[in-house]
């Protein structure tokens, strides 16, 4: 028996439908919440080609949500574990991994072997460098967001719609939108909208039904709501040619980032660490570094507070998964107070899965 | 008028929903606009000010800042999420 009979059945997916999806070649950013759900059904459904860029390891944090890892994947590459899981789940896909974030630089590259994308990621950086690649290399995305109880779904840039750029047209600010690690998400919130997702791509491929296009689906899970608003395309959105010079998504790279791994190692020698914990009061008074001294002043009040800083001595600051302590490195280098100043790769999400 | 919040707008207003009096500042006489609705519930919150890319849809559409709007419309507040 045919494994896909029992969607070939359908009268309107038919095997044409079938056909069309082992022709086609989806690309999936981020193996995560999102991510994951959408690989395991495109990949369960018979899509012939997927792709996958990914280069974050499991986390302990991730596992009441990205529910293909286990505790044994814990800080193995996300790339790998995923990789197996999906070639045991179907051997007649091919896969392209991809192990490195999408960057500037090579988010054309990939973009381009491929029919569709799907924005599983966890960052305006690189979503707005999604949309904008998609839109030169005329590709259409299927746009997956979440937040708390919430979620966003659409399907941007297909067969002349209108883009992510035309909901919202600029990129908010750094500290403006809250994200998963500051807000919380509900484990089983992403997989709700991954799964929409995955259906969205199966509709973009097969021309069956009607996509999710100009329209933008809210969903609350608390109150168990849909609502489609409907949006039409600017068209100086669509006149994109080239990327932006910067998406801010490279200040990690421009300052320094030390492991946790060194950061201990410094501790245990008798160095005497300036550590800063840039989350807010209340994460800070759950949970702190239980080994290595900290002082608590949260993200928006650090320049509000620098003259609590020990500014003969280098500055490490921390936060939950180094996000918020990346834009803290950013903000006081902009000061030019002296030290250096370093943020710790991977934050307390590290030293959780470590500790495992 | 019922204004309708997504994400964060939902945090700082600390509910679901927000119903505008017809008796309300923002007044029912005349056309108001989106551009002016804004203004008027950033006096109100002024963390909604923050906000650079929070979209407006009126009756399940899209608004530009010009949109007009009256007390029978529903308004919704939608700011990008970004979580995956």
């Amino acid at each position: 028996m045919d494994r896909y009979q029992r969607q070939t059945v359908l009268k309107e997916f038919g095997p044409e439908a079938q056909e069309m999806l082992k022709d086609a070649s989806v690309l999936v950013v981020g193996a995560g919440g999102l991510g994951i759900p959408v690989l395991q059904y495109l990949n369960a459904m018979g899509v012939g080609t997927l792709g996958i860029v990914e280069q974050d390891v499991v986390e302990i944090t991730n596992l009441q949500r990205q529910v293909l890892y286990t505790e044994n994947d814990l800080g193995k590459p996300k790339l790998d574990v995923v990789l197996k899981r999906l070639q045991t789940q179907n051997s007649n896909t091919r896969f392209k991994v991809f192990d490195t974030f999408l960057s500037r630089q090579n988010a054309l590259d990939i973009i381009s072997e491929f029919d569709v994308v799907v924005d599983g990621t966890d960052n305006f950086p690189t979503r707005y460098l999604i949309n904008d690649s998609c839109v030169i290399l005329k590709k259409p995305f299927v746009s997956g967001a979440i937040q708390g109880f919430e979620g966003q779904l659409s399907v941007f840039n297909f067969q002349d719609g209108p883009t992510y750029r035309c909901l919202f047209p600029n990129m908010p600010g750094q500290a403006e939108i809250p994200n998963c690690n500051e807000n919380g998400v509900l484990g089983v919130v992403p997989g709700i909208i991954g799964n929409l997702q995955a259906l969205e791509v199966i509709k973009v491929i097969t021309g069956r039904g009607e996509a999710l296009s100009g329209k933008l689906l809210l969903f609350n899970g608390l109150l168990q709501s849909y609502q489609t608003i409907s949006f039409s395309r600017c068209p100086e959105n669509m006149a994109i040619t080239s990327l932006q010079e910067s998406y801010g998504m490279e200040l990690c790279d421009v300052y320094n980032t030390l492991k946790l791994e060194d950061l201990e190692k410094l501790s245990k020698e008798g160095t005497t660490i300036q550590l800063i914990d840039v989350r807010t009061e209340e994460e800070y008074t759950n949970y702190c570094l239980p080994h290595i001294k900290s002082k608590n002043i949260p993200l928006d009040e650090l320049l509000a507070r620098t003259q609590e800083l020990d500014l003969n001595s280098p500055i490490y600051i921390l936060c939950q998964s180094g996000k918020r302590s990346a834009v803290a490195v950013k903000q006081l280098e902009e000061l030019n107070l002296g030290p250096t100043l370093y943020h710790i790769e991977g934050g307390i999400n590290r030293f959780l899965t470590l500790s495992q | 008028m019922t204004i309708l919040l997504f994400g964060i707008t939902k945090d700082i207003v600390g509910s679901n929903t927000l119903s505008m009096p017809s008796s309300s500042e923002f007044g029912t006489t005349g056309s108001k606009t989106v551009k002016e609705l804004k203004e008027y519930l950033g006096k109100m919150y002024p963390e909604l000010k923050k906000l650079s890319s929070l979209a407006v849809a009126v009756n399940n559409s899209y608004a530009q800042d010009d949109t007009v709007i009256d007390n029978f419309d529903e308004i919704a507040l939608i700011p990008p999420v970004s979580g995956g």
